[in-house]
């Protein structure tokens, strides 16, 4: 890949690590990901990849603009109240970054809609605030064998997992099954600081760039999980589990299942 | 001399970053080496001041190789062996 004058100035400081170069930078610049939603985890995740450069990024949304999205939802502003999120996430994305490609869906994944979605993408990131959808995307991402990078928020607390079909633990393996109705309280209900969404959301941009760029170590069977309160990250080191339903040794989920949940987070 | 003298007679690319500033000196001349093999030779012609003061270093931290450091009046010729 040639870059252009402008690209050599805006990617220079990517250009100038060792471990990135313009090789790596080209990498960057041919992924493609899939940003399951635009709001607290999809707004630091999308805004920053864009600026990284990763030449496709597709984000997915049903949801409009509210107000008490903006105490954490930067990708949107007081002005995109009411519009399609993934709208008011486009423009901001190409404003940043002109050079990539923004592509939108404004509906809902299901477990409808989801494989047709993922074969375009080399990875998905999960900025969903549902564990139906968590589990849908883990399974759809195991099946059809594309990482899989979770990430989830309430209150002071946070964590992140880099899921890599065939290599460590998937989702499942760790959470076996989506919590009992009622027993798990949304961002709405709880709570969330703010400031939790974005630093989980750099967590999974940094593994996305580090997976393009085969460099370091991800969260392969490293489930993170952070405390703000205490300024503390623990790791808690997670097996594959031979027993796993999706991707254990024995597979019973073959067809992809949307659980009846009411919207809750992690 | 000899290497130097071999350096001349097989420069595989040539790069003129007079117009450019820190780090985007670097950044070109990193790209431009990105392109060779190991071994072959980059021609850079550079200007006095912070280019020739940051350059040299910069590009030994890569672990590539200054054969030559030559002052053309207010400019720097250098010839650069890609490294591994």
């Amino acid at each position: 890949m040639n870059f252009t004058e402008s690209q050599i100035l805006r990617y220079s400081r990517h250009i100038i690590i060792p471990e990135v170069g313009g090789e790596g930078q080209q990498k960057i610049c041919a992924g493609k990901v899939l940003i399951i939603g635009t709001g607290g985890l999809g707004s630091p995740v999308a805004f920053y990849l864009a600026a990284a450069g990763v030449g496709k990024l597709g984000i997915i949304d049903d949801d409009v603009v509210d107000l008490s999205n903006l105490q954490r939802q930067i990708l949107h502003s007081t002005n995109d109240v009411g519009r399609p999120k993934v709208e008011s996430a486009s423009e901001k994305l190409t404003a940043l970054n002109p050079d990539i490609d923004v592509v939108t869906y404004h509906e809902r994944l299901t477990s409808k809609n989801i494989m047709d979605i993922i074969q375009d993408y080399d990875v998905v990131v999960d900025a969903t605030d549902n564990f139906s959808t968590r589990f849908v995307t883990n399974d759809a991402c195991v099946i059809a064998g594309k990482p899989f990078f979770h990430g989830g928020v309430l209150r002071f607390a946070g964590q992140a997992l880099t899921v890599i079909p065939g290599q460590g633990p998937c989702f499942r393996c760790i959470f076996h099954e989506p919590p009992p109705q009622g027993s798990v309280p949304s961002c709405s209900q709880a709570g969330v600081l703010g400031v939790l969404a974005g630093t989980i959301g750099l967590i999974q941009a940094t593994e996305v760039l580090k997976y393009f760029l085969d460099k370091g170590e991800l969260l392969v069977g490293r489930l993170l999980t952070y405390d703000a309160l205490d300024m503390k990250f623990r790791e808690v080191a997670v097996k594959k589990n031979p027993a796993c339903p999706v991707c254990g040794d024995n597979p019973t989920i073959t067809e992809l299942v949307d659980y009846e949940l009411p919207a809750c987070a992690f | 001399m000899r290497r130097v003298k071999l350096a001349e007679d097989h420069i595989n690319a040539k790069l003129d970053i007079t117009s450019e500033v820190c780090p985007i000196t670097f950044v070109k001349t990193k790209l431009k080496l990105e392109q060779l093999k190991t071994g072959e030779i980059l021609e850079v012609i550079l200007n006095d001041g912070e280019p020739i003061q940051n350059m040299p270093r910069s590009v030994k931290g890569e672990g590539h190789k200054i054969v030559l450091v030559e002052q053309l009046g207010d400019k720097y010729r250098l010839l650069i062996e890609k490294g591994e």
